[in-house]
């Protein structure tokens, strides 16, 4: 049964005073051997662009990053690639970052995982992209772009990525 | 549990309506949601909290201290734990550039604080009460005086971002933001109430807010390790 927690609300269109830092989204500096650029946008179920959302990625062993999105909707990190983890029921899951999103119209925040592309076979065996429907597992595996990795991130809709409850 | 939380879609709230996912969440198996909050980055300064003292006056407004104890589920205190906040200024603007509500911005306020829970989970602000204002989302839409809040807890399920009400602000029932949580017991949980112990006197109303985490606050024993 439920403890008396506190309810979630939308972190609203005007966060930027308050939630975003300088270089928030290094998690890595860039430039340096090793780091990688990660390149997305968040988009609505008309496919327009979501200027007032704010994304944290989070991977213990790689650290924590945050950005919000700009006018049209894109974000970025700079990161090293994270380790393949233990899963709680002993198998291995594939590199991944956990991703949070939240953006005014979100009463509360989403959370979805970005794997690697050059990763084929661990993601093959990953146990959480074996429970999501192979069309949709897409969503959750960056795509190599221009030296960049880029990932999508579709609120609703067509190809709408994949969420994960908490 | 999740009646109490609000629903992703809640059409009298219009920016769900596009933003909603409109497929179920996948469920994880037991455990792979279980693994320790993010280790926040920020520093925070010892006027972090003082968000009447960030510039060279003070800041025109009802003068407030906001003050309250960051639990676990089980009731446990949650220390040294990263408390951000944000809110509009007295007249009910935001220093950003997409607010458009024509009222005046204070030059000295920015309306941004942060600071750590105690020994007791207890975290506290000096503000001012942040005014109502007005949006888009309906006819005559205006948002409660509110306060938001950012916090992580001790895992990564423990994330909360939520907003903080005043008591007896006769646009909460108006309030599609606040009305989207379905249970009066789940909305009353936003609510501050009116602390007069921890008023003081010639200086400053005070508001208490209790705020409880999903997840497991670490023991003595496991915060040795
Ligand atoms: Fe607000």
């Amino acid at each position: 049964m439920s403890g008396p927690l506190t309810p979630s609300q939308t972190v609203g269109p005007f966060f930027g005073v308050g939630l975003p830092f300088e270089k928030g989204e290094q998690l890595a500096p860039p430039g340096s051997a090793g780091v990688m650029r990660i390149e997305g946008q968040v988009l609505d179920g008309k496919g327009e662009p979501v200027p007032d959302a704010l994304l944290e990625i989070w991977q213990p062993g790689t650290g924590f990053g945050r950005a919000r999105t700009d006018s049209e909707g894109a974000f970025s990190f700079t990161t090293v690639k994270p380790g393949a983890v233990p899963a709680p029921d002993g198998r291995v899951q594939a590199p991944h970052f956990n991703v949070t999103v939240f953006a005014r119209g979100l009463l509360r925040h989403l959370v979805t995982r970005m794997y690697f592309p050059d990763e084929t076979e661990a993601n093959a065996a990953d146990p959480v992209l074996n429970l999501v429907e192979p069309a949709r597992r897409e969503t959750l595996i960056a795509k190599h772009c221009d030296g960049v990795l880029h990932f999508d991130v579709r609120l609703q809709g067509e190809r709408e990525t994949v969420f994960f409850a908490i | 549990m999740s009646e109490l939380e609000p629903p992703y879609l809640y059409p009298d709230y219009v920016g769900t309506r596009l933003r909603a996912p409109a497929k179920p969440l996948i469920n994880l198996p037991e455990g792979f949601n279980d693994f320790p909050a993010p280790l926040f980055p920020r520093t925070v300064a010892d006027l972090d909290h003082d968000l009447t003292r960030q510039h060279a006056g003070e800041p025109i407004g009802e003068r407030i201290i906001v003050t309250g104890r960051v639990l676990d589920s089980d009731g446990r205190p949650l220390r040294k734990t990263i408390v951000e906040v944000w809110q509009a200024n007295a007249a009910g603007r935001y220093l950003d550039q997409d607010d458009q509500h024509p009222a005046p911005l204070d030059p000295n306020f920015t309306g941004a604080g942060r600071c750590l829970t105690d020994a007791e989970g207890r975290y506290r602000f000096i503000t001012i009460k942040p005014g109502a204002y007005p949006w888009k989302n309906h006819r005559n839409a205006w948002r409660p005086a509110h306060i938001h809040f950012s916090l992580f807890g001790s895992e990564f399920r423990s994330r909360l971002v939520t907003q903080m009400y005043f008591p007896g602000d006769p646009l909460m029932p108006r309030d599609p933001i606040l009305q989207s949580i379905p249970d009066q017991a789940g909305r009353d949980r936003l609510v501050s109430q009116f602390d007069p112990e921890t008023t003081v006197p010639e200086w400053a109303l005070a508001y208490r807010w209790d705020i409880v985490l999903r997840g497991r606050a670490a023991t003595p024993f496991e915060d040795e390790q």
